[in-house]
């Protein structure tokens, strides 16, 4: 059975910071006139980090408002794109590279061992809200496999040491410390 | 104009005609069938492959073969192309795994389907499928949701498409359903829980080709073959009040829009038509509706077919039964 | 042999800045385009080069460029491909993210040549951090004057934006990406119309792989003919190879074309040799999606012809016997790998990127995992290998895209060459 679900219309008020929002202004006007369309994907990206983890039916009605299309184009964009996210994550999002070259470099047994060290099954998230697993498709870092992504940084070279370490230390950290430049500050 | 050959059959055509619309200036056999091109419906095609040609001479400037099948639904025709349908293997195999590949998670559920008799995925399998099935995996399943009263959307035997979605795009103002996810858990969805609701949303169900949209009103009211199809007129602000009532005895079972051979409607029409009005004072009945589609429904009610007749619906033959 | 003209500078501290690249010889190339030449001069020297397209297809570059209607007076576009996700493929990460101002370098020489004002890169989102480090370089370089209004003084203009997708292999399909760059889901175009006359928002649009744009600049430099003259044939020049798998050394090397493949396995200036002294078994050449050569097959043809890195030598038998350059993703599998599971893994991996639209691909990649699941955990049934040839040669060919052909081949190329594996999976 395919798991999908319909999602509920909550109709809480969502908005950017203004300072988020002259940000998105700017991204539309790389865009030819009318063409606004073409900023949806950098500014999901920026909504879904800013505004909840997750791209939410408010968050995304709002977007869909900011550059003027029907919200369903908005969702039909969502679901096609796997870094969106549907539902709420936890605070990380370990998303482990489990295609060909990481898989014969020790990927899977990454995976196996991320899931027993947190007690998860891929996609569940940990009781404290600290970590969601994900199985993910070529991240393109092959040469450095086994290869994992949090919250779209890269970590490289992984064992099941490794992998310890890294999550005892994204414990340490609060989210807001944890990452580097977030999407809205990667665009001059 | 520019000239094409399709199995052998010469045509004169305009520019910008495609393939397929040439085959179908010609009729009959060379026709190549269509699950997702609707020629009411801007940018479909493309994507079901049940089309596929041979372009054996790609046109008299440049002769070449063009090394793969073409959809012909989406190709223009070039001055001098030759093209083979039914005259290559190639097509006929490409097709049949065309056809193998629609049905794997297909449903086989024609019997509960209110789409049978008038469904294009039946006349496909019947006309290029093969008797067995070599699959084992379990079929794909969805969720059931409800998109309202007027319309049953059933995922589970939806082909993709895309024809809904563009006649909810072009249609109407702001549509409420799409393709969502992608790849083999793509779904047609509303994402989030609502009735679609719109004067032309019943066209949905009209351009379906198959059962994965069905009027709700008509659910399992009746077998499609055991209903007098006719032409049916009433005025109609909002469309051209122009529909085929189905009709059992001097009851009006169910309103669709008329259809052509190919299975198209030849105007969209209003949901108050095809919903609501379902009295036979509501409408001035013009007379029998001549079904010129082979399919199940064309077997019953017309002079020239015998009860029990075997129909090729692909071939455009019916032979009698002994 | 190993001679590198892209990643000549690429060790030296700071070549990601401005300053640094530019002390190093960095954007005389653009210099002496925009200066001293037409843009039909710059065209003229790439046709001469013989670059082919570095993204997998192997596509003459200037005969694309050539192909791009000039007669519309809409505006025209350059897109980068950046959407690197063919499994196997890292070399343009290493490029973009070591030599971001290489590229931004290619770029302005293309655009010149092009005629167009408004140039998109296109890179996959989970390469969040180098959106950064490109942006940065734009602004760099615009600072500099080697962007934006009257670039050094010249009547010529050009921006370039940075476009990050979100996880969706498709969208490196061009007619996906410019879907995608529209704001729509990565649907591949039906084509014809081709982008060179219907691309980017219905305008003319040329889009390249960032390894094929960066060698711009370089032949500029060198000259066509000079370029033409490195590697072998119609393989011209130079290829980032991106080498992982069970090797010593896996990493991004540039090689001359016509390099043995044995010797770029086993020499210590690559990939170092097998890892733990193992015995190679397998190797996909070019990125996943080519087929997969067993070890006799792929350091010789089957004519007996020692196995070399260029686009014909590889491709030399055919799907017979033969591969492709592809992308130049190079996995190497060695005795243990078990190609069951690796041809299952990857036909997941279709499945999963496949975008849905056309029939033959989104079902026949379903189907195919389906069954490759059962006979890697133990429920093949011997009937299921002819099953997969002949599922996989239903979808090959018959699709709106190359995925399907991506899909079809490692599947196809995995039994013509292991049946027995599969096999004896199926036995115990």
């Amino acid at each position: 059975m395919i798991k999908h679900h319909l999602f509920v219309r909550e109709n809480m008020p969502v908005s950017f910071k203004e300072e988020t929002l002259e940000k998105v202004r700017s991204l539309i006007r790389r865009y030819p006139e009318g063409k606004q369309k073409s900023a949806l994907l950098p500014v999901l990206h920026i909504a879904q980090e800013e505004l909840g983890g997750y791209l939410s039916v408010d968050v995304m009605d709002y977007v869909a408002s900011l550059l003027g299309l029907n919200p369903m184009e908005v969702y039909e964009v969502a679901t096609f794109y796997s870094m969106f996210y549907l539902g709420k994550v936890g605070n990380y999002v370990l998303e482990v590279c489990h295609t060909g070259p990481c898989a014969i470099c020790g990927g899977e047994e990454v995976l196996k061992h991320i899931k027993e060290y947190l007690n998860i099954e891929t996609g569940e998230t940990t009781p404290d809200g600290m970590f969601t697993l994900k199985e993910v498709e070529c991240l393109g870092a092959c040469g450095n496999g086994p290869a994992m992504q949090v919250n779209t940084e890269f970590y490289e070279h992984m064992t099941a040491g490794q992998v310890e370490k890294l999550i005892e230390r994204l414990r340490q950290k609060s989210k807001e410390e944890g990452s580097s430049k977030g999407w809205a500050e990667q665009f001059s | 104009m520019l000239k094409v050959i399709i199995d052998n059959i010469e045509i004169q055509v305009e520019e910008g005609t495609t393939i397929l619309q040439a085959a179908r200036m010609i009729g009959g056999k060379v026709v190549p069938p269509a699950m997702c091109y609707y020629s009411k419906l801007k940018d479909s095609g493309g994507k079901c492959r049940s089309c596929l040609v041979k372009v054996v001479k790609g046109s008299a400037k440049d002769p070449r073969p063009v090394p793969k099948l073409v959809a012909s639904c989406s190709t223009p025709v070039q001055d001098g192309m030759v093209v083979e349908n039914t005259l290559s293997a190639e097509v006929q195999e490409a097709r049949k795994g065309v056809v193998e590949m629609l049905l794997i998670n297909h449903p086989l559920d024609c019997p509960v389907c209110d789409q049978a008799g008038e469904c294009d995925l039946q006349d496909l399998s019947f006309g290029f499928g093969m008797e067995e099935t070599e699959t084992i995996e379990p079929r794909r399943e969805y969720p059931g949701i409800d998109i309202g009263p007027l319309i049953k959307l059933n995922m589970n035997r939806c082909i993709h498409c895309y024809r809904c979605v563009l006649a909810a795009e072009q249609l109407t103002k702001k549509r409420a359903h799409g393709m969502l996810y992608r790849g083999d858990t793509m779904e047609i969805s509303t994402f989030i829980q609502t009735a679609i609701d719109n004067d032309f949303s019943g066209n949905m169900i009209d351009v379906c080709p198959v059962g994965a949209l069905t009027d709700r009103t008509f659910r399992f009211r009746s077998r499609v073959w055991f209903l007098n199809p006719m032409d049916a007129r009433r005025e109609c602000g909002k469309c051209s009040g122009k529909v085929v009532a189905w009709m059992f005895g001097k009851e009006i079972y169910r309103i669709t829009g008329r259809k052509d051979q190919f299975g198209e409607v030849e105007e969209f029409i209003c949901n108050e038509c095809r919903f609501e009005k379902k009295d036979i004072n509501d409408w001035v009945i013009e007379g029998p509706r001549k079904i010129k589609r082979q399919s199940v429904i064309s077997s019953n009610h017309y002079e020239q077919m015998k009860k029990g007749s075997i129909i090729h619906p692909i071939e455009g033959t019916t032979e009698p039964q002994e | 042999m190993g001679r590198a003209i892209l990643l000549d500078k690429v060790n030296i501290p700071g070549i990601q800045t401005f300053e640094v690249y530019r002390a190093h010889g960095g954007y005389t190339s653009a210099a002496k385009g925009l200066r001293e030449m037409t843009p039909a001069q710059v065209q003229q020297e790439v046709i001469k080069s013989g670059l082919r397209g570095r993204g997998g297809a192997g596509f003459p570059t200037g005969l694309k460029w050539s192909f791009l209607d000039r007669k519309s007076d809409k505006p025209r576009y350059l897109v980068c491909n950046a959407d690197e996700s063919e499994p196997g493929t890292f070399k343009d990460r290493y490029l973009m993210e070591h030599l971001p101002h290489l590229l931004i370098e290619g770029l302005t020489l293309s655009s010149y040549a092009l005629g167009v004002k408004t140039c998109y890169i296109y890179i996959r989102g989970e390469f969040r951090y180098l959106v950064g480090i490109l942006e940065n370089a734009i602004r760099e370089a615009k600072k500099n004057n080697y962007l934006g209004e009257k670039i050094l003084g010249t009547d010529f203009s050009l921006e370039i934006y940075v476009h990050p997708g979100a996880g969706a292999y498709i969208c490196g399909e061009e007619t996906a990406l410019l879907e995608s760059l529209e704001g729509k889901r990565g649907n591949p175009r039906i084509k014809p119309p081709f982008p060179a006359y219907k691309g980017l928002y219905n305008c003319p649009t040329v889009v390249n792989n960032v390894e094929t744009l960066a060698t711009v600049g370089p032949v500029i430099t060198m000259g066509g003919d000079a370029y033409a003259k490195l590697g072998m044939g119609k393989s011209t020049g130079t290829k980032l190879m991106s080498a992982c798998g069970n090797i010593n050394k896996p990493g991004v090397y540039e090689v001359e074309l016509g390099l043995p493949v044995e010797e770029f396995i086993y020499s210590d200036e690559y990939c170092g040799g097998i890892k733990n002294g193992r015995m190679l078994k397998a190797v996909i050449p070019g990125g996943s999606s080519v087929p997969i050569l067993p070890a006799d097959l792929i350091l010789n043809t089957a004519r007996g012809d020692s196995r070399l890195l260029t686009y014909e030598s590889l491709a030399e038998g055919g799907f017979e016997s033969g591969s492709m350059l592809g992308s130049g993703g190079f996995i190497v599998y060695d005795e243990d790998a078990c190609i069951v599971r690796n041809t299952w893994n990857l036909t997941r991996f279709y499945r999963h990127e496949s975008c849905g639209q056309c029939s033959p691909c989104r079902e026949g990649t379903g189907w195919m995992e389906k069954v490759l699941y059962r006979i890697e955990h133990g429920k093949g049934r011997m009937s299921d290998i002819d099953l997969l040839v002949r599922v996989a040669k239903n979808i090959e060919g018959n699709t709106i895209c190359p995925l399907g052909d991506a899909a079809a081949w490692p599947v196809a190329s995995a039994i013509r060459h292991f049946r027995k594996e599969f096999e004896e999976h199926i036995k115990c």
